[in-house]
């Protein structure tokens, strides 16, 4: 069956310049005008580097974006995932038209309506009612497209009462949640979301993610969404891209991408060694120099099965002569949900310090996960907790792979986080 | 929806540059409701939380006429003919004042629009189109004054006499606006990148006024100052407002040739703001 392929992106790349434009920009603008009458491709193309956003590069030009090619049927959820940096808005920008891509082309077979932020164009002046008018067309719709669905569009925001007062009035909550229900009503065939669901409070996230599944599974949208929260990223979308350093690393399922995203985000190796590169929080009274994960035989590993042990061996220097410390250790699922925090005094240990460096081991018997990625975060602090030591996000990673000694069915992410074989009985 | 699977029904297509000239006027009409609820807002917004509200509309041309009269014509007794003098200044200042609102209004278009430029697409000519639209209304406003005040003096005693060119007036006004609005995009481009234009925005629309004929006859600098006459000559600004006054208060002296002069520089202007526009509009985000 042919594909219907509804947006089709061919050869994208972006590039930016860096530093502050003003200086030197005559002068490249009359040297590009001067390559350009005389049929010379633009001398500041070919230069440019790769976008990381932490070393420093020698020209000053980036590509935000490199070579992106992808194309998303119709009725698709595709989420774009990625660091920050990674060129996902710079991505929804070009899609949503606000800015040329520098080089390629994005062919199109629907309206293309983008919520970038929510209650662009409000004025503080006007009322809620009119400013629904006014962002309602502003997002593209005609007024007699509005008026259809204005009592719609008021009881979903839950304003109805302020309806009729300026918007300068109102709280930045409500400002928000009139903002949402105005984007939540549009129909265009293709709707680029950006962190809209980063606001308002968790009742209202809650109603917009459900409006955003209505959208994508009930009216089969096609819809492009663009999230730091994993949850909704996971909940929302059936595929997924992962951007990294404006190049397109990794096209796939959701579950895969996500996965391949937290695999970005540190090292799939079972052993590190933390130095001055570690990205690190805290006094560093106390600080980790190394750590390592291994299994139930002391063999170091990144992929367990369920059922394994999971052993973390840590290496902790003491700058200052504490006498006394605590460690935590987070383990988070790929979509960035905390899984469990482990801490010495739960199991009744104390970390005495008495030497410069000393070595530690946690070990989890029996380790009960769903197959998928999990990372593992340390922190060191004093034992009441008021100051961190040390904290290192995602120092490690592990993978529970399918099958194993437990299981002999397939188990998708999808179905639950935990495994468990608890007692059956039939009475 | 019939041919989806033929590989070139493509709806639309993003580039990294606009075709060498387009103005989508198609697009343009599919945004029309957005037109008339920018142009709302200007004009319900502007005065809101002021005592005097849209009245501030008239204190401005009034007030300036006020002064011009007593300054140039009885301090420096520039000869107004049969006409009154402050009725010659009024209009001078309301024709005068429509193009520069829609100037300064539309020549920061991209700067003062960032914000929402940079969230979502729309047609950009919307909002400097807006701009015109919505000074016009305000400049229907000032017209009812002079009309008023055209009245007072009729029926007080003076010697008036309306051309029958009158009925040409709207279309001159367009072109006033037109101009306003061509200059307005031109220089809006150039902001984005070269913030210098605004200053010279601000300062040099005062000097415009008095190379543009507002406040004497076009024929007194011709007398006075015949070596610099040309200059307020070939500026289509003088031209149009010496029509104006042509039109409201039969005094003055047009050309045809002139007029053709001056419609040609008006749409030459517009189609020049437009290109630039056009091609500024595509990635001014990165620059702006």
């Amino acid at each position: 069956m042919e594909k219907d392929i509804i947006l089709k992106a061919e050869n994208i790349s972006k590039q930016y310049r860096l530093g502050q434009v003003g200086t030197g920009t005559l002068s490249h603008d009359l040297n590009r005008w001067w390559h350009q009458i005389r049929g010379k491709e633009n001398p500041y193309l070919k230069i440019g580097d790769t976008n990381d956003r932490s070393t420093k590069g020698d020209s000053d030009y980036v590509w935000a974006l490199q070579d992106i090619n992808f194309e998303v049927q119709r009725g698709e959820v595709l989420g774009i995932i990625g660091k920050n940096g990674a060129g996902k808005s710079t991505l929804l920008k070009i899609l949503s038209k606000v800015t040329a891509p520098t080089t390629g082309s994005i062919k199109s077979r629907g309206r293309i309506a983008s919520l970038l932020e929510v209650g662009t164009g409000f004025n503080g002046e006007m009322t809620g009612r009119e400013n629904v008018f006014l962002n309602g067309a502003i997002l593209g719709m005609t007024k007699k497209e509005i008026t259809s669905k204005l009592n719609e569009i008021i009881e979903f925001s839950g304003c109805e009462r302020y309806i009729d007062t300026p918007v300068k009035r109102y709280s930045s909550g409500m400002t928000v949640r009139l903002a949402f229900a105005v984007a939540a009503f549009l129909e265009p065939e293709i709707l680029v979301v950006d962190e809209v669901l980063a606001v308002g409070d968790a009742e209202f996230q809650k109603k917009a993610i459900g409006k955003m599944q209505d959208i994508s599974k009930g009216q089969g949208r096609t819809v492009l969404f663009v999230s730091h929260n994993m949850a909704a990223v996971k909940s929302l979308c059936t595929r997924g891209i992962v951007l990294e350093n404006g190049k397109i690393k990794f096209t796939g399922n959701i579950d895969e991408s996500l996965d391949v995203y937290s695999d970005n985000a540190n090292s799939t190796e079972h052993s590190v060694v933390f130095d001055s590169d570690t990205k690190r929080l805290g006094t560093g009274n106390i600080q980790f120099i190394s750590a390592e994960i291994s299994d139930q035989f002391e063999k170091l590993k990144y992929e367990f099965s369920i059922g394994d042990d999971l052993n973390i061996k840590f290496k902790l220097k003491n700058n200052t002569n504490e006498a006394k410390s605590e460690v935590g250790i987070q383990i988070k699922s790929s979509d960035e949900m905390p899984i469990f925090h482990i801490m010495g005094r739960d199991s009744n240990f104390e970390l005495n310090h008495i030497t410069e460096q000393e070595e530690y081991i946690v070990s989890i018997k029996d380790i009960r996960l769903f197959p998928g990625i999990y990372t593992i975060s340390l922190t060191s602090n004093t034992t009441t907790g008021h100051q961190i030591f040390d904290s290192i996000e995602n120092a490690l990673s592990f993978q529970i792979m399918d099958g194993g000694k437990y299981t002999i069915r397939n188990l998708p992410r999808a179905a639950g986080l935990f495994f468990l074989n608890p007692e059956w009985k039939k009475l | 929806m019939n041919d989806n699977n033929t590989p070139n029904d493509w709806l639309f297509e993003i580039t990294p540059k606009n075709k060498f000239f387009s103005l989508n006027l198609k697009e343009v009409w599919q945004y029309r409701d957005l037109l008339f609820l920018f142009v709302k807002r200007d004009v319900i917004t502007v005065y809101k939380q002021t005592v005097l509200g849209p009245l501030w509309y008239l204190i401005q041309p009034l007030f300036t006429s006020v002064t011009f009269t007593i300054i140039f014509n009885n301090v420096a007794g520039i000869d107004t003919g049969t006409v009154p003098p402050f009725l010659f200044n009024l209009a001078g200042i309301t024709v005068w004042s429509y193009f520069t609102a829609c100037l300064t209004g539309t020549s920061d278009t991209f700067k003062v629009n960032a914000a929402i430029f940079g969230k979502v697409y729309f047609p950009r000519i919307i909002t400097p189109l807006s701009v015109v639209i919505s000074n016009l209304i305000k400049f229907g406003i000032q017209f009812l004054i002079f009309i008023a005040f055209y009245f007072f003096y009729y029926f007080s005693g003076s010697n008036l006499t309306i051309n029958s060119t009158l009925i040409l007036f709207p279309v001159l006004i367009a072109f006033m606006g037109i101009l306003g609005l061509g200059l307005g995009m031109f220089i809006s481009s150039l902001v984005t990148k070269y913030r210098d234009f605004t200053y010279l925005v601000s300062f040099g629309i005062q000097l415009l006024m008095y190379l543009s004929a507002v406040m004497y006859p076009m024929e007194l600098i011709k007398k006075k100052l015949p070596e610099f006459g040309w200059i307020v000559e070939y500026n289509p600004l003088a031209y149009i407002i010496e029509t104006a006054r042509y039109m409201l208060l039969d005094i003055g002296e047009i050309s045809l040739l002139g007029l053709i002069y001056t419609f040609t520089i008006t749409i030459a202007v517009f189609f020049i703001g437009l290109l630039f526009f056009n091609k500024t509009e595509k990635s001014f985000i990165d620059t702006v």
